[in-house]
């Protein structure tokens, strides 16, 4: 083997003199220079060699067994069988097969790169000096001179209406991008503040997409509606659902503790925004006997018979109490919007 | 021609005689907790009016009696037989009208569409229980079961009367077939032989055991590739 034979133009000009020697004024540091080169066992051992050789193309051979195995897997295998295995449990066997050969063959080859690399290519240490950045002399000349020629044969500094027209039309390209800013607005102005309920608008159950009537409601249920007149299919669905959603419980009248909350139900029927104050998160994790409904994002806490104002977590106000009523013909209404913005606070909140 | 007055009689009879075996059982396993009337103490609520079907659910699921009083009872070995809960029930429903023990026919397969349950499920269910029904954790040492391995009837009754801190979903909001959908949806996604199709499910609990796994494992084994490849080699002198 050849290949550990450093030449010498690559060897540190510094090594040879600078070991053992006193530092000059210029250099206070000596140059230590390179470790020693050491050898590896299969520089050195021709078996040892062979048997790296023979493990890098074991490697090699079991990428192309897994490709083709890949590719009869994909031919073979129905894409509706499923397979027990230890210990992921039922799986499908198509995905599994397809993942695991394809997994193997490009391990492989980067397996059997690296080891090939690390024991059969030469890891002779290489120093390769660096050269300064800057150009030489005479190719600077000779840009500068290029550049000259260039700016004569041009006439811009004769064809004055040139220039200039040039220098407006790149002043006024910027232009462009600063109007395209205002698609940064416009402001919400007061989106934030309202959502769909307004006085009057029924309750209808997300489940049934029926209006629905006091007696629907048992104590200890848990119910969801949205504004009459919403549908999914709403292009505006979303938008507005995010703000509208509505959870409806009803608790023993005795049992609500704030006034308010009281006055603004319906016979212990309570209408409560669905969305966190804190990031907005959808809560409705509510514990019926306790009252208690858990954010599950942050663990913010709001208590259902108190005026849902938080017990817990990182949520900084109260959860929307939205008032409701019954109209004259027995279904559950909204007597207006929520009294304050649904949701997380925001800047202009107040 | 008198044939069904006197059936009508036998049934009466024997609701009564079943009634009666069921006072005998709940003055031995429930009068403690809730009374010696189903009125309730401060041990245990009133069961007036919460019907057969809260009944089956609580003592089938082994809930019921509870061991000890604690955050929530855990579901455990069922002591009683079919026929002793059927009793109980009967008992307990005669204190007061409530839902009564469902039937095959309203929480078997027949008819129930699945896709429609995964929404009812999702928008009712999946913010305790998680999307396809793994649980998750609750307050102060509650949590929402995994409802793997949990029978249709239960889960019917466990929506229709809310036991201990669930929120009940009456047939008023969440109709019959609605809780056939969510039942079929179920077994859809967390039966007994659903097919997990991504492999290794992590507990199917979300994005946090999945983050977890991805952090430790995924990064873990490229790190260990990135130390064997800049690694020593190994020298055939020891220096």
């Amino acid at each position: 083997m050849s290949s550990q034979d450093i030449p010498e133009e690559n060897l540190p000009a510094a090594q040879a003199t600078a070991h053992g020697e006193l530092a000059d004024e210029k250099h206070p540091f000596a140059d230590p220079g390179l470790p020693p080169h050491e050898h590896r066992i299969q520089d050195v051992d021709e078996r040892a060699a062979k048997r790296s050789e023979r493990s890098v193309a074991l490697m090699f051979t079991v990428s192309m067994l897994a490709t083709i195995g890949f590719i009869a897997s994909y031919v073979a295998i129905d894409h509706d069988k499923s397979v027990f295995v230890f210990p992921l449990g039922h799986i499908n066997a198509l995905n599994f097969a397809l993942g695991l050969t394809l997994g193997v063959a490009l391990f492989c080859i980067g397996a059997g790169a690296v080891h090939w690399a690390r024991t059969l290519m030469s890891d002779v240490e290489v120093a390769d000096e660096r050269h300064p950045i800057e150009a030489s002399p005479e190719v600077r000349a000779k840009v500068h001179a290029d550049f000259k020629q260039g700016a004569k044969e041009s006439v811009i500094g004769r064809r004055k209406l040139i220039r200039n027209t040039m220098l407006g039309a790149v002043a006024l390209v910027p232009l462009s991008g600063v109007v395209l800013l205002r698609d940064l607005g416009p402001l919400p102005e007061d989106k934030l503040r309202h959502t769909l309920w307004s006085k009057g608008k029924l309750l209808v159950n997300m489940n049934t997409n029926e209006p629905l009537r006091p007696s629907d409601v048992a104590v200890g249920s848990l119910t969801f509606a949205k504004p009459e007149g919403l549908e999914e299919h709403d292009h505006a669905f979303q938008n507005e659902i995010a703000k509208a959603a509505l959870m409806i419980v009803r608790i023993q009248p005795d049992d609500i503790k704030d006034k308010r909350e009281l006055e603004w139900s319906h016979e212990g029927i309570v209408a409560y925004s669905k969305i966190c104050t804190h990031v907005g998160c959808p809560i409705s994790l509510y514990e019926q006997q306790t009252h208690h409904v858990l954010c599950p994002c942050h663990q913010s806490t709001f208590d259902l018979s108190d005026g849902a104002r938080v017990i817990f977590g990182p949520a900084g106000h109260a959860l929307p109490q939205l008032r409701i009523g019954v109209n004259d013909e027995g279904y559950l209404e909204a007597l207006g919007d929520f009294e304050e913005p649904v949701g997380p606070a925001f800047w202009e909140r107040g | 021609m008198f044939a069904p007055a006197d059936k009508a009689q036998a049934d009466e009879t024997a609701q009564s005689l079943a009634i009666e075996e069921g006072k005998q059982l709940y003055s031995v396993g429930c009068a403690t907790c809730h009374g010696t009337d189903g009125q309730g103490t401060t041990d245990g609520p009133s069961l007036v009016g919460v019907g057969a079907a809260a009944v089956d659910f609580q003592v089938a699921t082994g809930r019921m009696p509870a061991q000890q009083p604690g955050a929530q009872v855990p579901k455990k070995k069922n002591i009683y037989s079919q026929a002793e809960i059927d009793q109980l029930a009967a008992y307990i429903a005669s204190l007061g009208a409530g839902p009564s023990i469902p039937t095959e026919e309203q929480y078997g397969p027949e008819g129930a569409d699945i896709a429609k349950g995964g929404e009812l499920f999702r928008t009712n269910c999946a913010q305790c229980h998680n999307f396809t029904g793994k649980g998750g954790a609750l307050t102060h040492g509650k949590f929402a079961p995994n409802l793997e391995g949990v029978s249709a009837k239960h889960i019917y009754e466990a929506m229709q009367t809310g036991p201990q801190n669930m929120p009940s979903f009456p047939d008023s909001t969440l109709t019959e077939q609605n809780k056939k959908d969510i039942i079929a949806y179920l077994d859809a996604v967390n039966g007994e032989d659903t097919v997990s199709r991504g492999g290794l499910e992590l507990g199917g609990i979300g994005p946090v055991a999945e983050g977890l796994f991805g952090w430790i494992f995924g990064l873990g084994t490229l790190i260990a590739v990135a130390v064997w490849v800049a690694a020593r080699t190994a020298k055939a002198k020891k220096s």
